[in-house]
């Protein structure tokens, strides 16, 4: 497609993404100054031992899982809007993040009631993530059968759908069941959490997210040629059926991982690739692409510099704020420009 | 149903049944279909509502399987062609709706060139010319920026014609492009068909209602009735008496000295 240059928008977002990250970092409970915090990423010592550790081991890695999120979560919703030529779609509608839940609903609530199954309830740092990868992978692996059993684009959504109902009334019978303790830990982890990544966990978390993203690069012909829809695509020579498959692969994977790392965080999907749209004006995947990766990221920073209250000890759920902060916009921006599109 | 017309054939079908696979019965609607479509010609493929005009375009596009029988296109078996190869020889315009995008017009022709693109779709400036002379020769120019959406149904169907011819192909087979057109909008798409087959020697295989008009502008006919395929040349179907059985007798006849339809006067 012709290219329209969008250079100023990027060179602006980036400046962006890079001022929000260390101001990102500079936000907590403890106030570092300026200089210290510049120092200590620029690999240079701060001027307290206690601030390097805060900056190295707590904040460091939860502004990077915060772009790791956000853009994530963002290119997943471009994907799945594009293939389901469905403005409501998100990185959630094929059920994934309700398997993810599942497996998390079954390691937290079903161990008080099959207690032998799962052994002693040791909760490492990795074992939500390998539950929720475990569930998220379960509900994958159907959505894809059943994805090539029909040949209906759009059933594929409401098969996604039903797996998220079924999953989310098969948690109400775990919870029905469980300690008060128990649903009140679920329910922490179910708010959605971009701090407690270690080092390790997030090389595991960056390495998947790397290929996802890879992989979305390799297929912005066939998404842009998804624009004009299926049959369209396969007369200019796309394998429908192939790159439908690499598409819910991708989503997955990418959803999965996140999901299992910092919890089913709502919204970001659904909206950032409708701000990107508007800010753009284009469908362009290939502008479209780079373009909610860095929205996606700069919001989730904004969000999370929100959640963590400034000055103060508390910290808010992610998931209330990206909801409270973003909706608002979407809404906005709907009104401003009155026309909607995949 | 033999139609035998061997020279500069282009398109051949060998004892086509067409339909629908289900899983009892199959649903046959055309069986023994044997069909050769001449190079360079405009071909107007006639018949009444539901009859099938567009499942023989869609299996000869091979967007739908033939139930059985064969289809040579420049006497190669359909069949052996892949995707991306097929994409170079024949191009489509169908009757569905595009999904909503924010898709320029000339984005929309442009997606056209994705058999010659490269895996990030960009566009060379050999791209770019054939782009532009799509848009050259179905007068569209004045659109170039504008979303597609904008577009009033006479002008989205220039744009996509513009499209197939982008993809520079052989053949382009239309699914009934004149279906949401008045009668000025209709004469202007068969007459630019007509301009663009003696411009550039593509085959345009068109799907219509529009009989009188097809009788007047094609150079070959493909009339599906209940009973059998006819096909022509227009006079060679007149004297066939092949247009009396198109539609029930009731309402319309054909008019074999005015070459039309004309409406029952009683």
């Amino acid at each position: 497609m012709e290219q329209k240059s969008f250079k100023k928008h990027f060179i602006l977002l980036s400046i962006l993404l890079v001022v929000l990250f260390f101001m990102n970092i500079s936000l907590g409970s403890v106030s570092i100054p300026f200089k210290d915090i510049f120092n200590t990423l620029s690999g240079g010592i701060a001027s307290k031992e206690s601030w390097q550790t805060i900056i190295l081991q707590f904040r460091l890695p939860k502004a990077i899982t915060a772009i790791l999120v956000g853009s994530g979560l963002s290119v997943c919703g471009l994907l799945m809007q594009t293939l389901f030529r469905n403005p409501l779609a998100g990185p959630f509608v094929l059920g994934i993040s309700s398997g993810a839940s599942l497996g998390v609903a079954l390691f937290i609530l079903g161990s008080s009631l099959f207690g032998g199954f799962f052994l002693t309830n040791s909760v490492s740092n990795w074992s939500l993530p390998i539950a929720a990868s475990l569930g998220s992978f379960l509900v994958l692996s159907a959505v894809i059968i059943a994805a090539n059993k029909v040949r209906n684009t759009m059933s594929i959504l409401i098969i996604g759908l039903m797996f998220g109902s079924l999953t989310a009334a098969i948690i109400s019978v775990l919870a029905y069941f469980s300690e008060a303790s128990k649903i009140q830990q679920y329910l922490f982890w179910s708010f959605g959490s971009l701090g407690n990544l270690s080092w390790n966990e997030l090389l595991v978390f960056s390495g998947i997210y790397l290929i996802g993203i890879l992989g979305t690069t390799l297929i912005i012909k066939p998404l842009n040629s998804f624009l004009l829809g299926e049959n369209y695509a396969k007369s200019l020579g796309i394998n429908v059926k192939k790159n439908r498959n690499i598409i819910l692969l991708i989503t997955s994977i990418l959803t999965g991982v996140i999901t299992a790392f910092a919890g089913p965080i709502a919204f970001i999907g659904l909206a950032v690739p409708h701000i990107a749209k508007m800010l753009f004006f284009t469908s362009n995947h290939k502008i479209l692409i780079p373009a909610v990766i860095l929205l996606g990221s700069i919001i989730m920073l904004i969000c999370d510099s929100i959640a963590q209250l400034p000055t103060s000890e508390f910290t808010l759920p992610i998931n209330a704020i990206t909801s409270l902060f973003g909706a608002p916009i979407v809404i906005w921006l709907l009104i401003r420009k009155k026309k909607i599109f995949v | 149903m033999t139609f035998t017309n061997a020279k500069n054939t282009i398109l051949k079908t060998e004892n086509l049944t067409i339909g629908y696979q289900q899983k009892k019965k199959d649903k046959i609607i055309f069986s023994d279909v044997n069909l050769s479509l001449e190079k360079g010609k405009l071909i107007s493929v006639l018949g009444k509502n539901g009859i099938g005009k567009s499942t023989l375009l869609r299996t000869l596009s091979k967007v739908q399987k033939p139930i059985s029988g064969n289809i040579f296109l420049n006497d190669i078996n359909l069949n052996s062609y892949s995707e991306k190869e097929l994409s170079k020889k024949l191009s489509l315009v169908l009757t569905e709706r595009l999904p909503e995008s924010q898709l320029t017009v000339f984005e929309l022709i442009a997606l056209g060139r994705q058999p010659y693109t490269n895996w990030i779709d960009k566009l060379s400036n050999d791209d770019i010319d054939k782009v532009n002379i799509a848009i050259e020769q179905t007068e569209i120019g004045h659109l170039k920026n504008n979303r597609f959406y904008e577009l009033s149904d006479g002008q989205l169907q220039r744009v996509l014609i513009a499209r197939a011819l982008a993809q520079d192909t052989e053949i382009i087979i239309l699914d009934e492009p004149t279906a949401h057109l008045d009668m000025h909008h209709t004469l202007r798409i068969f007459s630019l068909l007509q301009k663009l087959v003696a411009e550039t020697s593509k085959t345009i295989i068109i799907s219509s209602h529009e009989v009188n008009l097809a009788i007047q502008l094609a150079d070959q006919i493909v009339l599906l009735t209940e009973k059998t395929i006819f096909s022509g040349d227009a006079s060679t179907l007149i004297e066939m008496n092949a247009f009396d059985d198109l539609f029930p007798k009731n309402i319309i006849n054909f008019n074999k000295k005015l070459q039309q339809f004309v409406i029952n006067k009683n």
